[in-house]
Protein backbone atom coordinates (compact mmCIF):
# COMPACT_ATOMS: atom_id res chain seq x y z
CA UNK A 1 0.00 0.00 0.00
CA UNK A 2 2.78 2.18 1.07
CA UNK A 3 4.98 1.22 -1.61
CA UNK A 4 1.87 1.98 -4.16
CA UNK A 5 1.68 5.18 -2.90
CA UNK A 6 5.41 6.12 -3.13
CA UNK A 7 5.36 5.06 -6.57
CA UNK A 8 2.35 7.11 -8.30
CA UNK A 9 3.91 10.29 -5.93
CA UNK A 10 6.86 9.96 -8.48
CA UNK A 11 5.06 8.49 -11.45
CA UNK A 12 2.44 11.19 -11.67
CA UNK A 13 4.41 14.49 -11.54
CA UNK A 14 6.91 12.81 -14.42
CA UNK A 15 3.34 12.56 -16.27
CA UNK A 16 2.77 15.95 -15.75
CA UNK A 17 5.78 17.28 -17.15
CA UNK A 18 6.06 15.22 -19.46
CA UNK A 19 2.61 16.48 -20.77
CA UNK A 20 3.86 19.76 -20.57
CA UNK A 21 6.87 18.86 -22.88
CA UNK A 22 4.36 17.16 -25.31
CA UNK A 23 2.48 20.73 -25.15
CA UNK A 24 5.30 22.75 -25.76
CA UNK A 25 6.55 20.57 -28.55
CA UNK A 26 2.69 20.46 -30.45
CA UNK A 27 2.55 23.83 -29.85
CA UNK A 28 5.99 24.70 -32.17
CA UNK A 29 5.36 21.56 -34.30
CA UNK A 30 2.19 23.11 -35.38
CA UNK A 31 3.80 26.40 -35.87
CA UNK A 32 1.19 27.86 -33.81
CA UNK A 33 3.77 30.15 -32.30
CA UNK A 34 6.45 31.66 -35.10
CA UNK A 35 9.65 29.46 -33.91
CA UNK A 36 11.47 32.90 -33.90
CA UNK A 37 8.91 33.63 -30.91
CA UNK A 38 9.56 30.09 -29.19
CA UNK A 39 12.01 27.73 -29.69
CA UNK A 40 11.00 23.77 -29.83
CA UNK A 41 12.33 21.42 -26.96
CA UNK A 42 14.39 19.87 -29.29
CA UNK A 43 16.11 23.74 -30.17
CA UNK A 44 16.25 23.90 -26.13
CA UNK A 45 17.96 20.56 -26.07
CA UNK A 46 20.47 21.15 -28.68
CA UNK A 47 21.13 24.64 -26.98
CA UNK A 48 21.73 22.87 -23.54
CA UNK A 49 24.09 20.60 -25.01
CA UNK A 50 25.79 23.79 -26.72
CA UNK A 51 26.50 25.02 -23.74
CA UNK A 52 27.54 22.23 -21.51
CA UNK A 53 30.33 21.16 -24.42
CA UNK A 54 31.61 24.65 -24.48
CA UNK A 55 32.11 24.54 -20.62
CA UNK A 56 29.95 27.73 -20.37
CA UNK A 57 27.03 26.50 -18.62
CA UNK A 58 29.45 24.42 -15.62
CA UNK A 59 31.16 27.93 -15.35
CA UNK A 60 27.85 29.92 -15.17
CA UNK A 61 26.08 27.90 -12.70
CA UNK A 62 29.19 27.86 -10.03
CA UNK A 63 29.00 31.80 -10.84
CA UNK A 64 25.36 31.63 -9.67
CA UNK A 65 25.59 28.93 -6.90
CA UNK A 66 28.52 31.00 -5.57
CA UNK A 67 26.63 34.22 -5.54
CA UNK A 68 23.57 33.34 -4.08
CA UNK A 69 25.17 31.18 -1.55
CA UNK A 70 26.83 34.35 0.09
CA UNK A 71 23.92 36.21 -0.43
CA UNK A 72 21.69 33.78 1.63
CA UNK A 73 24.55 33.02 4.07
CA UNK A 74 24.43 36.87 5.00
CA UNK A 75 20.90 36.90 4.94
CA UNK A 76 20.69 33.77 7.10
CA UNK A 77 23.47 34.84 9.34
CA UNK A 78 21.62 37.86 10.15
CA UNK A 79 18.22 37.84 10.05
CA UNK A 80 17.98 34.81 11.82
CA UNK A 81 19.91 36.03 15.02
CA UNK A 82 18.19 40.10 14.79
CA UNK A 83 14.66 37.93 13.96
CA UNK A 84 15.16 35.60 17.33
CA UNK A 85 15.80 39.14 19.33
CA UNK A 86 13.28 41.00 17.78
CA UNK A 87 10.81 38.14 18.78
CA UNK A 88 12.00 38.44 22.43
CA UNK A 89 11.59 42.42 22.70
CA UNK A 90 8.11 43.66 22.30
CA UNK A 91 8.95 47.12 21.75
CA UNK A 92 11.91 46.87 19.65
CA UNK A 93 9.35 44.62 17.33
CA UNK A 94 6.86 47.18 17.52
CA UNK A 95 9.33 49.74 16.78
CA UNK A 96 10.77 48.05 13.62
CA UNK A 97 8.06 45.96 12.02
CA UNK A 98 6.50 49.14 9.55
CA UNK A 99 10.45 50.02 8.15
CA UNK A 100 11.13 45.73 8.01
CA UNK A 101 8.08 45.54 6.00
CA UNK A 102 8.41 48.92 4.24
CA UNK A 103 11.55 47.29 3.09
CA UNK A 104 10.15 43.71 2.37
CA UNK A 105 8.15 45.24 -0.32
CA UNK A 106 10.60 47.24 -2.21
CA UNK A 107 11.31 44.55 -4.86
CA UNK A 108 15.18 43.78 -5.51
CA UNK A 109 14.84 45.79 -9.33
CA UNK A 110 14.41 49.15 -7.48
CA UNK A 111 18.18 48.08 -6.05
CA UNK A 112 19.86 48.02 -8.77
CA UNK A 113 21.01 51.84 -9.33
CA UNK A 114 22.23 51.95 -6.47
CA UNK A 115 23.83 48.40 -6.69
CA UNK A 116 26.11 49.73 -9.45
CA UNK A 117 26.66 53.08 -8.04
CA UNK A 118 27.72 51.40 -3.87
CA UNK A 119 29.13 48.29 -5.14
CA UNK A 120 29.98 49.03 -8.67
CA UNK A 121 30.59 45.30 -10.84
CA UNK A 122 31.59 41.99 -10.09
CA UNK A 123 30.01 39.92 -7.53
CA UNK A 124 29.39 42.58 -5.19
CA UNK A 125 26.17 43.84 -6.70
CA UNK A 126 25.01 40.77 -7.39
CA UNK A 127 25.11 39.53 -3.73
CA UNK A 128 23.94 43.07 -2.29
CA UNK A 129 20.64 42.51 -4.42
CA UNK A 130 20.45 38.60 -3.20
CA UNK A 131 20.97 40.06 0.33
CA UNK A 132 18.31 42.91 -0.08
CA UNK A 133 15.74 40.30 -1.06
CA UNK A 134 15.91 37.39 1.52
CA UNK A 135 17.15 39.19 4.94
CA UNK A 136 13.65 40.89 5.36
CA UNK A 137 11.33 38.21 4.60
CA UNK A 138 13.72 36.23 6.90
CA UNK A 139 13.76 38.62 9.93
CA UNK A 140 10.09 39.03 9.95
CA UNK A 141 9.16 35.56 9.60
CA UNK A 142 11.41 34.67 12.72
CA UNK A 143 10.83 37.34 14.60
CA UNK A 144 7.04 36.14 13.90
CA UNK A 145 7.31 32.46 15.36
CA UNK A 146 9.54 33.82 18.25
CA UNK A 147 6.72 35.77 19.38
CA UNK A 148 4.39 33.35 18.78
CA UNK A 149 5.97 30.34 20.79
CA UNK A 150 3.42 29.16 23.28
CA UNK A 151 4.06 30.45 26.51
CA UNK A 152 3.58 26.74 27.89
CA UNK A 153 7.41 26.13 27.30
CA UNK A 154 8.41 29.52 28.98
CA UNK A 155 6.70 28.38 32.19
CA UNK A 156 7.86 25.10 32.14
CA UNK A 157 11.67 26.20 31.61
CA UNK A 158 11.33 28.73 34.55
CA UNK A 159 10.46 25.72 36.67
CA UNK A 160 13.61 24.16 35.74
CA UNK A 161 16.00 26.75 35.96
CA UNK A 162 16.66 27.85 32.64
CA UNK A 163 17.82 31.70 32.48
CA UNK A 164 19.75 33.96 29.41
CA UNK A 165 21.54 32.05 27.42
CA UNK A 166 20.61 29.13 28.24
CA UNK A 167 16.67 30.24 27.64
CA UNK A 168 17.81 31.49 24.45
CA UNK A 169 19.72 27.93 22.88
CA UNK A 170 17.74 25.05 25.06
CA UNK A 171 14.30 26.63 24.75
CA UNK A 172 13.62 29.46 22.62
CA UNK A 173 16.10 28.56 19.85
CA UNK A 174 14.90 25.04 19.25
CA UNK A 175 11.23 25.75 19.81
CA UNK A 176 11.15 27.99 16.47
CA UNK A 177 13.71 25.54 14.51
CA UNK A 178 10.85 24.36 12.96
CA UNK A 179 10.15 27.61 11.44
CA UNK A 180 13.30 28.59 10.49
CA UNK A 181 14.22 25.98 7.80
CA UNK A 182 10.96 26.80 6.69
CA UNK A 183 11.94 30.43 6.49
CA UNK A 184 15.31 29.35 4.94
CA UNK A 185 13.66 27.60 2.52
CA UNK A 186 11.47 30.58 1.43
CA UNK A 187 14.60 32.86 1.43
CA UNK A 188 16.54 30.73 -0.66
CA UNK A 189 13.93 30.24 -2.81
CA UNK A 190 13.50 33.80 -3.36
CA UNK A 191 17.58 34.41 -3.29
CA UNK A 192 17.46 31.92 -6.20
CA UNK A 193 14.75 33.95 -7.99
CA UNK A 194 16.66 37.17 -7.88
CA UNK A 195 19.37 35.82 -9.15
CA UNK A 196 18.34 36.49 -12.92
CA UNK A 197 17.82 40.42 -11.88
CA UNK A 198 21.10 40.16 -9.88
CA UNK A 199 23.29 39.41 -12.77
CA UNK A 200 22.02 41.70 -15.09
CA UNK A 201 24.16 44.29 -13.77
CA UNK A 202 27.93 44.14 -13.74
CA UNK A 203 28.05 40.27 -14.13
CA UNK A 204 30.35 38.51 -17.26
CA UNK A 205 28.96 35.18 -16.41
CA UNK A 206 26.44 33.40 -14.27
CA UNK A 207 22.56 31.64 -15.03
CA UNK A 208 20.90 35.02 -15.16
CA UNK A 209 23.66 37.23 -17.00
CA UNK A 210 23.35 34.10 -19.88
CA UNK A 211 19.60 34.84 -20.49
CA UNK A 212 20.64 38.44 -21.10
CA UNK A 213 23.59 37.34 -23.06
CA UNK A 214 21.15 35.02 -25.31
CA UNK A 215 18.86 37.56 -25.47
CA UNK A 216 21.03 40.36 -26.77
CA UNK A 217 22.31 37.81 -29.42
CA UNK A 218 18.24 36.48 -29.93
CA UNK A 219 19.10 33.04 -28.92
CA UNK A 220 15.53 32.50 -27.20
CA UNK A 221 16.76 28.35 -27.48
CA UNK A 222 19.93 29.41 -25.30
CA UNK A 223 17.47 31.54 -22.61
CA UNK A 224 15.14 28.84 -22.47
CA UNK A 225 17.50 26.24 -21.58
CA UNK A 226 19.44 28.65 -18.92
CA UNK A 227 15.44 28.78 -17.67
CA UNK A 228 14.87 24.89 -17.47
CA UNK A 229 18.61 24.50 -15.24
CA UNK A 230 17.66 27.48 -13.16
CA UNK A 231 14.18 25.66 -12.46
CA UNK A 232 15.97 22.36 -11.92
CA UNK A 233 19.15 23.66 -9.97
CA UNK A 234 16.19 25.90 -7.83
CA UNK A 235 13.96 22.67 -6.98
CA UNK A 236 17.19 20.62 -6.40
CA UNK A 237 18.28 23.05 -3.56
CA UNK A 238 14.93 23.10 -2.00
CA UNK A 239 14.75 19.17 -1.86
CA UNK A 240 18.26 19.46 0.18
CA UNK A 241 16.89 21.80 2.46
CA UNK A 242 13.63 19.84 2.83
CA UNK A 243 15.84 16.67 4.13
CA UNK A 244 16.62 18.84 7.06
CA UNK A 245 12.93 18.43 8.45
CA UNK A 246 13.24 14.89 8.45
CA UNK A 247 15.62 15.42 11.52
CA UNK A 248 14.30 13.59 14.61
CA UNK A 249 14.33 16.73 16.64
CA UNK A 250 12.63 18.96 14.13
CA UNK A 251 9.91 16.42 13.23
CA UNK A 252 7.70 17.06 15.67
CA UNK A 253 7.08 20.84 14.12
CA UNK A 254 5.85 18.91 11.07
CA UNK A 255 3.99 15.63 12.18
CA UNK A 256 1.32 17.72 14.66
CA UNK B 1 15.34 10.49 50.13
CA UNK B 2 11.38 10.56 51.15
CA UNK B 3 12.11 12.21 54.41
CA UNK B 4 13.49 15.43 53.67
CA UNK B 5 10.72 16.27 51.54
CA UNK B 6 8.25 16.51 53.84
CA UNK B 7 9.44 20.17 54.82
CA UNK B 8 7.72 21.27 52.05
CA UNK B 9 5.29 24.91 53.20
CA UNK B 10 2.95 26.34 51.26
CA UNK B 11 0.67 29.29 52.37
CA UNK B 12 -1.52 31.28 50.77
CA UNK B 13 -2.05 34.52 53.46
CA UNK B 14 -4.61 36.81 52.42
CA UNK B 15 -4.38 36.71 48.33
CA UNK B 16 -6.39 38.47 46.13
CA UNK B 17 -5.85 38.84 42.63
CA UNK B 18 -7.71 41.25 39.83
CA UNK B 19 -6.96 41.52 36.24
CA UNK B 20 -7.98 45.01 35.73
CA UNK B 21 -10.90 45.75 37.09
CA UNK B 22 -12.03 42.09 37.31
CA UNK B 23 -11.95 40.45 40.76
CA UNK B 24 -11.00 37.16 40.32
CA UNK B 25 -9.38 35.80 43.85
CA UNK B 26 -10.80 37.51 46.95
CA UNK B 27 -9.01 37.13 50.25
CA UNK B 28 -7.66 33.59 49.89
CA UNK B 29 -6.13 32.10 53.23
CA UNK B 30 -4.87 28.19 53.54
CA UNK B 31 -1.65 26.70 54.14
CA UNK B 32 -1.12 22.97 52.74
CA UNK B 33 1.06 20.84 54.75
CA UNK B 34 3.69 18.90 53.81
CA UNK B 35 2.99 15.72 51.73
CA UNK B 36 -0.56 16.66 51.89
CA UNK B 37 -2.52 16.20 48.87
CA UNK B 38 -5.22 19.12 48.39
CA UNK B 39 -6.90 19.35 45.38
CA UNK B 40 -8.80 22.80 44.12
CA UNK B 41 -12.46 22.07 42.05
CA UNK B 42 -15.21 25.10 41.54
CA UNK B 43 -16.65 26.08 38.24
CA UNK B 44 -14.88 26.92 35.52
CA UNK B 45 -13.68 30.21 34.91
CA UNK B 46 -13.44 30.65 38.86
CA UNK B 47 -9.73 31.17 38.94
CA UNK B 48 -8.35 28.21 39.27
CA UNK B 49 -5.23 28.74 36.94
CA UNK B 50 -4.85 32.00 37.88
CA UNK B 51 -4.47 30.46 41.48
CA UNK B 52 -2.29 27.92 39.94
CA UNK B 53 -0.33 30.70 38.41
CA UNK B 54 0.63 32.33 41.99
CA UNK B 55 1.27 29.52 43.63
CA UNK B 56 4.00 28.76 41.13
CA UNK B 57 5.49 32.45 41.09
CA UNK B 58 4.49 32.90 37.75
CA UNK B 59 2.43 35.95 38.60
CA UNK B 60 2.85 38.84 41.47
CA UNK B 61 -0.84 38.92 43.32
CA UNK B 62 -2.63 42.06 43.95
CA UNK B 63 -2.51 41.81 47.26
CA UNK B 64 -1.27 39.09 49.91
CA UNK B 65 1.67 36.91 50.38
CA UNK B 66 2.05 33.58 49.71
CA UNK B 67 4.88 31.80 51.42
CA UNK B 68 6.75 28.68 50.44
CA UNK B 69 9.26 26.39 50.85
CA UNK B 70 10.57 24.03 48.40
CA UNK B 71 11.11 23.05 44.89
CA UNK B 72 8.31 24.01 43.34
CA UNK B 73 6.91 22.17 39.66
CA UNK B 74 4.31 21.65 37.80
CA UNK B 75 2.34 19.68 35.63
CA UNK B 76 0.11 20.70 33.02
CA UNK B 77 -2.94 19.78 31.27
CA UNK B 78 -1.04 18.91 27.81
CA UNK B 79 2.05 19.78 25.62
CA UNK B 80 4.62 20.33 28.79
CA UNK B 81 7.27 18.46 27.49
CA UNK B 82 9.59 20.01 24.93
CA UNK B 83 8.78 18.31 21.82
CA UNK B 84 12.14 19.14 20.59
CA UNK B 85 13.68 16.67 22.95
CA UNK B 86 13.40 12.91 23.89
CA UNK B 87 11.60 11.44 26.63
CA UNK B 88 14.91 10.64 27.91
CA UNK B 89 16.07 14.47 27.42
CA UNK B 90 12.48 15.98 28.85
CA UNK B 91 13.20 13.81 32.44
CA UNK B 92 16.50 14.81 32.57
CA UNK B 93 15.60 18.57 32.84
CA UNK B 94 14.44 17.29 36.21
CA UNK B 95 17.59 16.17 37.03
CA UNK B 96 19.46 19.16 36.45
CA UNK B 97 21.05 19.73 39.63
CA UNK B 98 22.14 15.99 39.64
CA UNK B 99 25.59 16.76 37.60
CA UNK B 100 27.05 13.39 38.53
CA UNK B 101 26.89 11.19 35.49
CA UNK B 102 26.54 8.15 37.09
CA UNK B 103 24.20 9.22 39.52
CA UNK B 104 22.00 11.03 37.39
CA UNK B 105 22.36 7.58 34.95
CA UNK B 106 20.47 5.87 38.01
CA UNK B 107 18.42 8.69 38.61
CA UNK B 108 17.01 8.33 35.11
CA UNK B 109 16.92 4.66 34.95
CA UNK B 110 14.64 4.51 38.23
CA UNK B 111 12.19 7.11 36.95
CA UNK B 112 11.84 5.36 33.78
CA UNK B 113 11.18 2.42 35.57
CA UNK B 114 8.66 4.14 37.88
CA UNK B 115 6.78 4.82 34.82
CA UNK B 116 7.16 2.11 33.41
CA UNK B 117 8.27 3.52 30.01
CA UNK B 118 11.67 1.14 29.63
CA UNK B 119 11.96 1.17 26.01
CA UNK B 120 10.84 4.88 24.70
CA UNK B 121 13.67 6.49 26.55
CA UNK B 122 14.68 7.61 22.58
CA UNK B 123 11.02 8.35 21.50
CA UNK B 124 10.07 12.19 21.25
CA UNK B 125 7.05 12.91 22.79
CA UNK B 126 4.66 13.51 19.84
CA UNK B 127 4.93 9.37 19.25
CA UNK B 128 3.43 8.75 22.48
CA UNK B 129 -0.20 8.13 23.49
CA UNK B 130 -1.40 11.01 26.11
CA UNK B 131 -1.45 9.19 28.64
CA UNK B 132 2.47 8.23 27.79
CA UNK B 133 2.78 11.75 27.59
CA UNK B 134 1.41 12.52 31.24
CA UNK B 135 3.82 9.59 32.85
CA UNK B 136 6.81 11.72 31.37
CA UNK B 137 5.68 14.86 32.53
CA UNK B 138 4.81 13.20 35.99
CA UNK B 139 8.54 11.47 35.98
CA UNK B 140 9.84 14.91 35.05
CA UNK B 141 8.37 16.90 37.95
CA UNK B 142 9.43 14.01 40.70
CA UNK B 143 12.78 13.56 39.41
CA UNK B 144 15.84 15.65 41.63
CA UNK B 145 14.64 17.38 44.12
CA UNK B 146 11.27 18.84 43.80
CA UNK B 147 9.01 19.08 46.90
CA UNK B 148 6.04 20.22 45.83
CA UNK B 149 3.80 19.11 42.81
CA UNK B 150 1.39 21.93 41.55
CA UNK B 151 -1.25 19.92 39.24
CA UNK B 152 -3.08 21.61 36.77
CA UNK B 153 -5.87 19.75 35.31
CA UNK B 154 -3.51 17.02 34.10
CA UNK B 155 -5.85 14.42 32.99
CA UNK B 156 -8.15 16.83 31.61
CA UNK B 157 -7.18 16.18 28.11
CA UNK B 158 -7.01 12.15 28.28
CA UNK B 159 -10.05 9.74 27.26
CA UNK B 160 -12.17 8.46 30.69
CA UNK B 161 -10.37 5.43 30.95
CA UNK B 162 -6.85 6.56 30.77
CA UNK B 163 -7.91 9.17 33.14
CA UNK B 164 -9.02 6.59 35.49
CA UNK B 165 -5.73 4.48 34.84
CA UNK B 166 -3.64 7.74 35.67
CA UNK B 167 -4.91 8.06 39.19
CA UNK B 168 -4.09 4.99 40.04
CA UNK B 169 -0.53 5.67 38.51
CA UNK B 170 -0.46 9.36 40.33
CA UNK B 171 -1.39 7.26 43.99
CA UNK B 172 1.25 4.85 43.18
CA UNK B 173 4.03 6.87 41.96
CA UNK B 174 3.56 9.63 44.96
CA UNK B 175 3.19 6.26 47.43
CA UNK B 176 7.12 5.72 46.18
CA UNK B 177 8.26 9.16 45.98
CA UNK B 178 6.11 11.31 48.67
CA UNK B 179 5.39 14.83 47.69
CA UNK B 180 3.15 17.96 48.37
CA UNK B 181 0.51 17.85 45.77
CA UNK B 182 -1.82 20.73 44.93
CA UNK B 183 -3.85 19.42 42.13
CA UNK B 184 -6.70 21.69 40.26
CA UNK B 185 -9.15 19.56 38.41
CA UNK B 186 -12.85 20.31 37.29
CA UNK B 187 -13.32 16.89 38.06
CA UNK B 188 -15.36 16.12 41.25
CA UNK B 189 -14.29 12.36 41.13
CA UNK B 190 -10.96 13.08 40.55
CA UNK B 191 -10.48 15.10 43.83
CA UNK B 192 -12.96 12.73 45.37
CA UNK B 193 -10.64 9.80 44.93
CA UNK B 194 -7.39 11.67 45.49
CA UNK B 195 -7.16 14.55 47.57
CA UNK B 196 -6.79 14.70 51.25
CA UNK B 197 -8.32 17.78 51.45
CA UNK B 198 -10.76 19.31 48.68
CA UNK B 199 -11.13 23.05 48.88
CA UNK B 200 -14.08 24.10 46.55
CA UNK B 201 -13.86 27.60 44.81
CA UNK B 202 -16.75 30.18 44.45
CA UNK B 203 -17.65 31.39 41.02
CA UNK B 204 -15.97 34.82 40.22
CA UNK B 205 -14.07 36.32 42.34
CA UNK B 206 -13.01 33.27 44.05
CA UNK B 207 -13.06 32.48 47.71
CA UNK B 208 -12.65 29.25 49.26
CA UNK B 209 -16.40 28.17 49.83
CA UNK B 210 -16.14 24.79 51.45
CA UNK B 211 -13.27 22.71 52.55
CA UNK B 212 -13.43 18.99 53.05
CA UNK B 213 -11.83 16.35 54.56
CA UNK B 214 -11.29 12.77 53.18
CA UNK B 215 -9.64 10.67 55.48
CA UNK B 216 -9.96 7.21 53.80
CA UNK B 217 -6.89 5.58 52.74
CA UNK B 218 -5.61 5.12 49.00
CA UNK B 219 -5.53 4.20 47.13
CA UNK B 220 -8.90 4.36 46.80
CA UNK B 221 -11.47 2.62 44.20
CA UNK B 222 -14.28 4.62 42.66
CA UNK B 223 -16.67 3.11 44.36
CA UNK B 224 -15.29 3.22 47.78
CA UNK B 225 -18.32 4.86 50.09
CA UNK B 226 -15.90 7.37 51.58
CA UNK B 227 -15.46 8.88 47.73
CA UNK B 228 -19.09 8.34 46.91
CA UNK B 229 -19.88 10.41 50.23
CA UNK B 230 -17.19 12.89 49.27
CA UNK B 231 -18.50 13.70 46.07
CA UNK B 232 -21.75 13.80 47.00
CA UNK B 233 -20.94 16.40 49.51
CA UNK B 234 -18.84 18.62 46.45
CA UNK B 235 -21.69 18.28 44.24
CA UNK B 236 -24.24 19.48 46.48
CA UNK B 237 -21.81 22.52 47.55
CA UNK B 238 -21.14 23.07 43.50
CA UNK B 239 -25.21 22.93 43.41
CA UNK B 240 -24.87 20.25 41.08
CA UNK B 241 -26.89 17.88 43.23
CA UNK B 242 -30.55 17.83 42.75
CA UNK B 243 -31.67 14.79 45.02
CA UNK B 244 -30.32 14.95 48.47
CA UNK B 245 -32.72 17.08 50.24
CA UNK B 246 -30.98 20.20 49.14
CA UNK B 247 -33.34 23.21 48.56
CA UNK B 248 -30.67 24.12 45.55
CA UNK B 249 -31.25 22.09 42.60
CA UNK B 250 -28.95 21.80 39.25
CA UNK B 251 -30.79 24.50 38.04
CA UNK B 252 -30.24 26.58 40.45
CA UNK B 253 -27.44 28.36 38.86
CA UNK B 254 -27.05 30.96 41.28
CA UNK B 255 -24.97 30.01 44.54
CA UNK B 256 -24.14 32.60 46.86
CA UNK B 257 -20.05 31.90 48.19
CA UNK B 258 -19.88 31.36 52.13
CA UNK B 259 -17.94 33.92 53.28
CA UNK B 260 -17.23 31.82 56.17
CA UNK B 261 -15.61 28.42 54.76
CA UNK B 262 -16.99 25.65 56.39
CA UNK B 263 -15.56 22.03 57.14
CA UNK B 264 -17.24 18.83 56.77
CA UNK B 265 -15.64 15.70 57.63
CA UNK B 266 -16.31 12.17 56.01
CA UNK B 267 -14.06 8.82 56.55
Amino acid sequence: MKQQRSKSNFLLPLIVILGFLLVWYLVCFFKMVPAYQLPSPGDAARSIKEEILAGRLANDIIASLWRVTIGFVLSAGLGIPFGLWLGQHARSRQALTPILNFFRFLSPLAWIPFAILWFHIGDKPAIFLIFMAAFFPMVISIMTAVASIPSIYFRVARDYNYKGTELLTKVTFPAVLPQIITAMRVSYGIAWVVIVAAEMVGCQDGLGYGIWDARNGLRLDTAISYMVVIGLLGLAMDRLLSQLTKLPNIRWGYDR
Amino acid sequence: MTDNKLKSRLAFNNISHSYGELPVLQNLSFTVNPGEFVALVGPSGCGKTTLLNILSGYLKPTSGTLEHQGVIRTVYQSDGLFPWLTVSENISMGLRPVTNTEEHGKQLRELFELIHLQGFENHYPHELSGGMRQRVEIARALAGDSDILLMDEPFSALDYQTRLRMRWELVRLLAQRKRTVVFVTHDIEEAAQLADRVFVLSKRPAVISREFVINSAKPRNLTDPAVIAAMKAILSQLGLQAWDGDTRTIFDDNISPDTKPGKGEMS
